[in-house]
């Protein structure tokens, strides 16, 4: 990139650059967390405000929350099945709610108001470490759902139907977390690379329809790393009925 | 700019994973379970006792929708039972009227009869009286003329 005109002062690209907090002799990423932080700080913000005063007959806030909760219950149901899928609706729901509000934010708050010393604030999902955490999280959660429904059961999983299976199957354990993470991870750092770009060459106008689209990528990232999620467990829970 | 790309074999660049990895695994399960109580459960709970007041009354009203079709059904038959039985009193009503104008009737026609001919016998019987008497009136007429006539020869 290094013929563009990097001196200009409206906007500046930088990728792979990050605020480093030291944590004992760990390194984190410092801008990753705080904008994480804002994100969970108003994701909860809202649900304590809706869920305030809760009545039979909804209003305001508790409508949106309901729906909210109606859309995620008929997502993990979809996928998870009638009978696992109120033990995993909390983790699929707040596996959602996190990415939609994190890609969202990203998107949404004029984050380069804020100047750091090192890197910039961004979706906390256009972070390898956040994808990969949240991967991570899921392949926990579907072997731990299989094991604890099916026991050691669990593991005729992967000779079915045929024993030729096998190493399909164990070769899928580690592309579910890899592509999981870097579906998310791509779109939502690509998203904002073209926007920042964009935003680089014309300032005015010409990124609004990326950033529109960007948008509708964001929620359907959000979308698909849950369902993709609920579809993990609720493979590993699956009863064969023989 | 130049080592962006790199995976990880400096400080920095796209693909740098580090303990950011862990500690944000582990604020994702927190949120998790601060989700889990403070939304999922409450908002769930609201749903789904919502779910129930409805379909409970759903059933209820079904019931009682049950028993009003079944309580129409019965006065409906009523209704017609009564109908039937007025009918047949306003029939029987009209029948006895019938019989009785068809009494009063007749034994007027008979009495009408009965004191027509007794007239009739009475005329008859004042009309011979009155004819014999008639008629002795003129044999004794007569027998005076003639002893009239032959006493003045």
């Amino acid at each position: 990139m290094g013929f563009l005109p990097l001196a200009l002062p409206l906007a500046e690209l930088e990728v792979g650059q990050h605020l480093y907090w030291q944590l004992g002799n760990l390194k984190i990423h410092g801008q990753v967390f705080i904008s994480s932080w804002v994100v969970i700080g108003a994701l909860l913000a809202f649900v304590l405000v809706g869920s305030r005063k809760m009545e039979r007959d909804p209003r305001g806030m508790q409508n949106l929350l309901e729906f909210l909760w109606d859309y995620i219950r008929d997502l993990a149901r979809e996928q998870i099945g009638e009978k696992a899928y109120r033990d995993w609706l909390p983790f699929i729901g707040t596996l959602f709610l996190f990415i939609f509000v994190c890609n969202w934010g990203g998107a949404l708050v004029p984050w380069k108001l804020i100047h750091l010393p090192s890197g910039e604030l961004g979706a906390p999902t256009a972070d390898i470490n956040t994808t990969v955490a949240l991967a991570l999280l899921v392949s926990l959660a579907y072997f731990y759902a299989g094991l604890s429904r099916k026991g050691f059961r669990y593991f005729e999983y992967y000779v079915e139907p045929t024993p030729i299976m096998l190493p399909f199957k164990i070769i899928e354990d580690f592309t579910k977390p890899l592509s999981l993470s870097f579906r998310l991870f791509g779109n939502i750092l690509a998203d904002e690379l073209v926007v920042a770009v964009l935003a680089f060459l014309v300032p005015l106008l010409v990124p609004l329809p990326a950033m529109v689209l960007g948008l509708f990528t964001s929620a359907i990232q959000a979308l698909i790393f849950a369902t993709l999620a609920g579809n993990y467990i609720g493979e590993a829970v699956h009863e064969e009925h023989h | 700019m130049t080592s962006w790309l790199l995976l990880g074999a400096t400080e920095g660049g796209l693909f740098d994973l580090d303990a950011t990895l862990p500690l944000m695994a582990v604020q994702v399960v927190l949120l998790t379970f601060i989700l889990n109580a403070l939304f999922f459960r409450p908002v769930g709970r609201v749903v789904e006792e919502r779910e129930g007041y409805i379909t409970t009354s759903r059933a209820e009203a079904k019931q009682k929708l049950a028993q009003v079709e079944r309580l129409e059904a019965d006065l409906r038959e009523q209704l017609k039972e009564a109908r039937k039985a007025t009918q047949q009193l306003i029939q029987e009503a009209e029948q006895d009227s019938d019989k009785l104008y068809r009494e009063a009737l007749a034994t007027a026609t008979a009495e009408a009869n009965a004191s027509r001919e007794q007239a009739r016998r009475e005329i008859d019987a004042q009309r011979e009286s009155a004819l014999g008497q008639l008629k002795g009136d003129a044999d004794k007429l007569g027998a005076l003329i003639v002893d009239r006539l032959l006493a003045a020869q």
